[in-house]
């Protein structure tokens, strides 16, 4: 199982991903930089957190049609799984890889909290090793994370399972809409989400409800190949 | 050299909590009367092109590959 973690001027949070990866797997992903054209053999590439170019103009917005990206689209298109954590689901919204796109927190402030979140589908490649309805808890840390669809697109990701974590209503951080806090594509290989499932693997930070969803990662369970 | 203004706004229906903020900061300095406030962003762009059609098809593909984001914002390219 080959992992790439692709960085942009900006991110911060490929580190923790990182080491997250290393620790849980065993092996040290590749870094990819984001003016590459071509990744590296890759089972899994993972878009991490951060405020890539700044967040100028739209949060995820220049990211998205970084070089590297036509790479990823080429890869997610042919079914290798593809993870994007807060920046990084931003970045997916933003190249059109998952619908909707992500807006300013409701309460206008950056929010740097532990949430609680429900797995609403466990029966995906990144999710599989929770149980189905599992409320977990999950450190967010964002501005820009108030999840928005239109009615068609939301009627579509609620019915097809593509809804995968939902904030509990109580811990909604950012006024996203039903609560959503990380989707899956309809062929079921790329997913975002806004918490930090990296920043939860292990006793030191408090517990490692975050630590499934790479467990599952690193040994899918379904095909997706396209 | 043409000069073009293009202006991005949210689609309507799609809630501003800035604009929102911006409204409330309005009335609290006494303003009245204010029905909504949405706010949005102005890019004005200089562009070397042959006539003003071909710059309003440049202007035009930039919006929709990078200015706005189509999903929840609209725009109006405009040659000054």
């Amino acid at each position: 199982m080959k992992t790439s973690i692709n960085q942009f001027p900006g991110s911060n949070r490929d580190r923790d991903m990182i080491a997250a990866i290393t620790k849980i797997s065993g092996a040290t992903p590749q870094s990819v930089w984001h003016s590459e054209t071509e990744l590296p053999k890759s089972d899994l590439i993972i878009i991490p957190g951060g405020f890539s170019y700044g967040d100028y103009l739209r949060s995820g917005a220049i990211a998205a049609r970084a070089p590297i990206m036509d790479a990823v689209r080429s890869a997610a298109d042919a079914g290798i799984m593809v993870l994007g954590v807060c920046n990084g689901f931003q970045i997916l919204t933003e190249a059109g890889l998952l619908p909707g796109a992500l807006m300013r927190n409701a309460g206008l402030k950056f929010v740097c909290k532990q949430v609680n979140l429900k797995v609403e589908n466990n029966r995906t490649n990144f999710t599989h090793r929770y149980e189905q309805n599992q409320i977990i808890p999950c450190p967010v840390a964002h501005h820009d994370g108030n999840y928005f669809a239109d009615s068609e697109t939301l009627n579509k990701i609620e019915s097809e399972g593509q809804v995968v974590f939902r904030y509990t209503p109580d811990t909604n951080p950012n006024g996203s809409i039903n609560d959503i806090a990380g989707i899956i594509n309809e062929a079921g290989n790329v997913l975002g989400l806004m918490p930090h499932p990296e920043n939860l693997i292990e006793a030191d930070h408090g517990g490692d409800e975050g630590k499934y969803l790479f467990e599952s990662a690193l040994h899918p369970m379904l095909d997706t190949a396209a | 050299m043409i000069t073009a203004r293009i202006t991005v706004t949210l689609k309507n229906g799609v809630l501003d909590p800035q604009g929102k903020a911006i409204e409330g900061g309005l009335s609290a300095l006494g303003f009245s009367g204010i029905g909504s406030v949405r706010q949005g962003k102005i890019f004005d762009v200089e562009l070397d092109a042959k006539d003003d059609n071909t710059a309003l098809g440049e202007l035009n593909a930039m919006c929709a590959k990078l200015l706005a984001n189509t999903v929840i914002e609209d725009y109006h390219v405009e040659i000054l």
